[in-house]
């Protein structure tokens, strides 16, 4: 089974052989990739925008820049590119971008970064540009054919039609001709009002070879004399490699070599099973340096004692609110802890590459192709121009793909045995211990309510690891990252005095981006402390919420939707209660209503989850409703049972026995995704819905038990699944 | 030699008995619907049936299939046509990343087999791969949908 390189890769051989490489030609690959590929187009015609090929059989085949993860972006990217298009979408096929024709042709595809729930509404205008520059190329060929002006000509379904005559022709008979056509510089997009695609349920491009087991993933990536390799990491971050007795193993069965790394051990053998067996039985020394002792006791004194600290810098100040707290009827006071988290995708990292000479080859399921070409150049010492990445469908990402160590890992290995091919792979152990964690956060809140029970001050103390300090310094702005006060800084209510202080405590442990990021956690803290002081104010938590929200029209409208679709206020069985949260994040607004009962020995049973969102404009409502889906299990999983925790420097969880995943029999029955897309913006999808979640049920908790959950995970809160 | 049919076909590996099912379909006959997540029987992306049975190969030792019959997510399609639990997965739009979805639609089949009108609580018992992305409440709706496709075509 063979796949040929798609058309822009042929070029790229062509080209860099002409300059002396040639890398890979000798290769026969079977590449994951998009199943539609130039082996399976009939017959390649000429490209209309950088994105757009239109062949002589009337299929189009729309380039993805954005990586596929599950999110549904392989569909609903080529979605916007055909509602201006107005080609045939049952004969649209996918193939993702190609790192170095994205080098050599100055990045005509843009961003290739997919994160932040951001490929959808950071690219809609360009794609939609894009299908309808190339539908006015191909009017304007068919126009010309007739000797008609262009405005008397439609296009609809891949077919161009003279008004007038009704004569007809499809869009690959004048595909030629329009592509030596210049693309029109201004378009005028479509009202949403004509739109026929967005919007509209559309099966996903991507299923059909899934269900099959067809090998898209970068675990499956098989090339000729490829071998294989497992790696051992220093199991106290920060740490380095100290000797390695690679003797031990010599002479194994398919051992090719042991390959040493700063940080870590890898050995590369002819399959990855012999690989990892060999690795374990090496006895490996690692010099943990200073943080071989710390555990999740030390890290968490670390973090708090931000909350302690004098002189913090002070991220938002509005009013008095020392004024507004000695004048008070009431004041509230908590303090509020999130752990660390791993992303726990279900493929574990992992990188094939190929270093030849000065030239390397990647294939990797990355969230951001181009950040991982730079990765493998700057890895290998060799010019951008020398590296090709294979973008290949990621078994989920989550955040963790957009980091790339695992990256710089293999090309060093390839590098190791130069010629050929290695497939680097995490155990999942590996996986596990070597995350770019969810921060851990903690925040102290104080409120001041007056007479009527209205809200009159906050403060805020945030202490948290930052992730910024790791990846953009530069956002750091006076020692306050904004970043990590996502849902604080620019919370949605109106507070007459506000104070927030933030104090950024950065242990050894490494932090990344894990799905909607800070506002996992944030929205658990806010949300959480603004049910405390309704319930301090003896105010219902949804009027409290709505009274604070009336110059948010959109926050308040998701708060309402989930308010009305829950039947919040009416009568419920006995023993059922109720708890609400809204928070917004990624550009869209979310709320949830949780309906649940607790036994007295703290069985929880999670009756019904209500998600109202409103991302602006909906591409694919099927897949809209898979991410509230999604965001349920991935954010119950954390708030249920979530938790990484260290001893001696390192992490104890390994797998999933120790670090558990929510599973079918666990998830609630009731799950009801409301879509209240209010137009006029484009928000994202992927992780909104998770943002209410974790506030909205520990409420829900509150309202059952009258046990205030201030410290995640529920597992350590006495509470369990029923 | 380590004689085993899969999907139909007989291989020969030349192996350390004790090799994982898992690793010897990936990386020696080059089958690669079963995937590798945990490498301890905990999360089902490794699912295959061994004469008809699931299991979960990172576990199974390839001397244990030896002169047995190995069935994977490729061997599902007849003459070309899926089976019935992978038309309803696309019918339901099940997959998001799609990672676990061979081993989630092989313990489906799994599970029909044995039982052709599950109830929730027999999904339940029998569905325990995990899936990262959350698809559990279109797997249960797609296997209901399977049951019933599966009863009027044998009726």
């Amino acid at each position: 089974m063979s796949i040929p390189f798609r058309k822009s890769r042929r070029h790229f051989l062509r080209v860099s052989a002409a300059v002396g490489g040639g890398l890979a030609i000798q290769l026969t690959v079977r590449a994951p990739a998009l199943a539609q590929t130039a082996a399976s187009r009939k017959a390649s015609g000429p490209e209309l925008t950088a994105w757009i090929i239109v062949n002589p059989d009337n299929s189009v085949l729309i380039r993805v820049a954005r990586s596929e993860m599950g999110q549904g972006s392989s569909t609903g990217l080529p979605m916007l590119v055909a509602e201006e298009l107005e080609c045939d979408w049952s004969k649209v096929r996918t193939e993702f971008v190609s790192t170095s024709e994205q080098v050599r042709r100055n990045r005509p595809w843009g961003s290739m970064a997919t994160g932040g729930s951001r490929s959808i509404r950071d690219s809609q205008e360009y794609l939609r540009q894009a299908g309808a520059a190339a539908r006015e190329m191909l009017i304007a060929a068919a126009a010309q054919r007739w000797k008609v002006p262009g405005s008397e000509c439609d296009a609809e379904n891949g077919v161009i039609t003279h008004m007038p005559s009704q004569r007809k022709v499809r869009f690959g008979q004048v595909a030629q001709a329009a592509s030596k056509l210049e693309p029109p510089r201004d378009v005028k997009l479509k009202d949403p009002k004509e739109w026929n695609l967005i919007g509209k349920y559309a099966h996903r491009l991507d299923i059909p070879d899934k269900v099959r087991g067809k090998p898209l993933f970068g675990i499956d990536v098989q090339l000729p004399g490829m071998a294989y390799a497992a790696i051992a990491q220093c199991p106290v971050f920060r740490g380095k490699l100290a000797t390695v007795a690679g003797e031990r193993i010599k002479g194994m069965r398919g051992l090719i070599r042991v390959v040493q790394l700063e940080d870590a051990v890898a050995v590369v053998a002819d399959n990855w099973w012999r690989a990892n067996r060999m690795l374990k039985l090496l006895p490996i020394e690692w010099d943990t340096g200073a943080n071989g002792g710390a555990s999740t006791e030390s890290i968490r004194e670390f973090v708090r004692f931000g909350l302690e600290d004098s002189g913090v810098p002070v991220a938002r100040n509005d009013g008095n609110v020392e004024t507004a707290f000695a004048q008070a009827a009431k004041l509230v006071e908590a303090e509020y802890f999130a752990p660390f988290l791993n992303h726990a995708a279900m493929e574990p990292m992992n990188c094939t590459a190929l270093v030849k000479g000065d030239r390397v080859e990647v294939w990797a399921p990355t969230q951001n192709a181009e950040a991982t070409h730079a990765a493998a150049a700057a890895t290998a010492g060799v010019p951008i121009e020398n590296v090709e990445v294979h973008l290949t469908h990621l078994g989920g990402g989550f955040g963790r793909r957009g980091f790339q160590d695992y990256t710089r890992q293999a090309v060093a290995i390839a590098k190791a045995v130069e010629g050929r091919p290695v497939k680097l792979l995490w155990s999942r152990e590996e996986d596990m211990q070597h995350d770019y964690y969810r921060p851990m956060t903690l925040m102290r809140f104080k409120a001041a309510l007056d007479s009527s029970g209205k809200l009159t001050a906050w403060r805020v103390r945030d202490a948290s690891h930052s992730i910024m300090a790791g990846v953009r310094p530069q956002e750091i702005k006076e020692g306050v990252d904004r970043h990590a006060l996502g849902g604080i800084v620019d919370m949605p209510y109106e507070v007459p005095n506000l104070k927030i202080e933030f104090a950024m405590r950065n242990s050894h442990v490494p932090v990344g981006f894990m799905r909607t990021v800070f506002h996992s956690q944030n929205p658990f803290m806010r949300e959480s402390f603004v049910d405390e002081m309704a319930f301090a104010a003896g105010r219902d938590p949804y009027e409290f919420r709505r009274a604070m929200l009336q110059k948010r029209p959109r926050d308040l409208g998701v708060l309402d939707a989930a308010a009305k679709s829950s039947g919040w206020g009416s009568p419920l069985p006995a023993g059922v209660h109720r708890g609400i949260a809204v928070q917004d994040s990624h550009g869209s607004y979310a709320a949830a209503v949780f309906e649940v009962s607790v036994s007295s020995d703290g069985e929880l049973d999670i009756r019904r989850v209500v998600v109202a969102v409103d991302p602006g404009y909906v591409v694919n409502p099927d897949s809209a409703e898979a991410q509230v889906q999604s965001c349920v299990a991935y954010g119950l999983t954390s708030v249920l049972w979530g938790e990484i925790t260290l001893k001696e420097g390192r992490v104890e969880q390994s797998n999933f026995h120790d670090y558990r995943i929510m599973r079918l029999a666990e998830m609630p029955k009731r799950i009801e995704a409301v879509l209240v897309p209010s137009g006029g913006f484009w928000g994202g999808m992927g992780e909104t819905p998770l943002a209410p979640l974790a506030p909205a049920l520990c409420n829900a908790i509150f309202a059952a038990t009258g046990k205030r959950i201030r410290s995640l995970p529920l597992k350590n809160q006495g509470l369990r699944l029923a | 030699m380590i004689e085993l049919t899969v999907n139909g076909r007989k291989h020969s590996v030349d192996v350390e008995p004790e090799m994982p099912l898992l690793w010897v379909l990936r990386d020696v006959l080059d089958v690669k619907g079963p995937k590798f997540g945990c490498g301890i029987a905990q999360c089902g992306a490794c699912t295959v049936h061994l004469n008809g049975e699931p299991v979960r190969s990172c576990s199974v030792p390839v001397s244990a299939a030896a002169g047995q019959k190995v069935l994977t997510i490729e061997g599902l399609a007849q003459r070309g046509q899926l089976h019935p639990v992978q038309r309803a997965w696309i019918d339901h739009e099940v997959p998001q990343c799609g990672y676990c979805q061979s081993g989630q639609i092989m313990s489906a089949v799994a599970l029909l087999g044995k039982n052709r009108n599950p109830s929730d609580q027999d999904i339940d018992a029998a569905m325990t791969n995990i899936c990262r992305c959350g698809t559990y409440a279109r797997i249960r709706t797609a296997i209901h949908a399977a049951a019933k496709t599966l009863k009027s075509t044998k009726a």
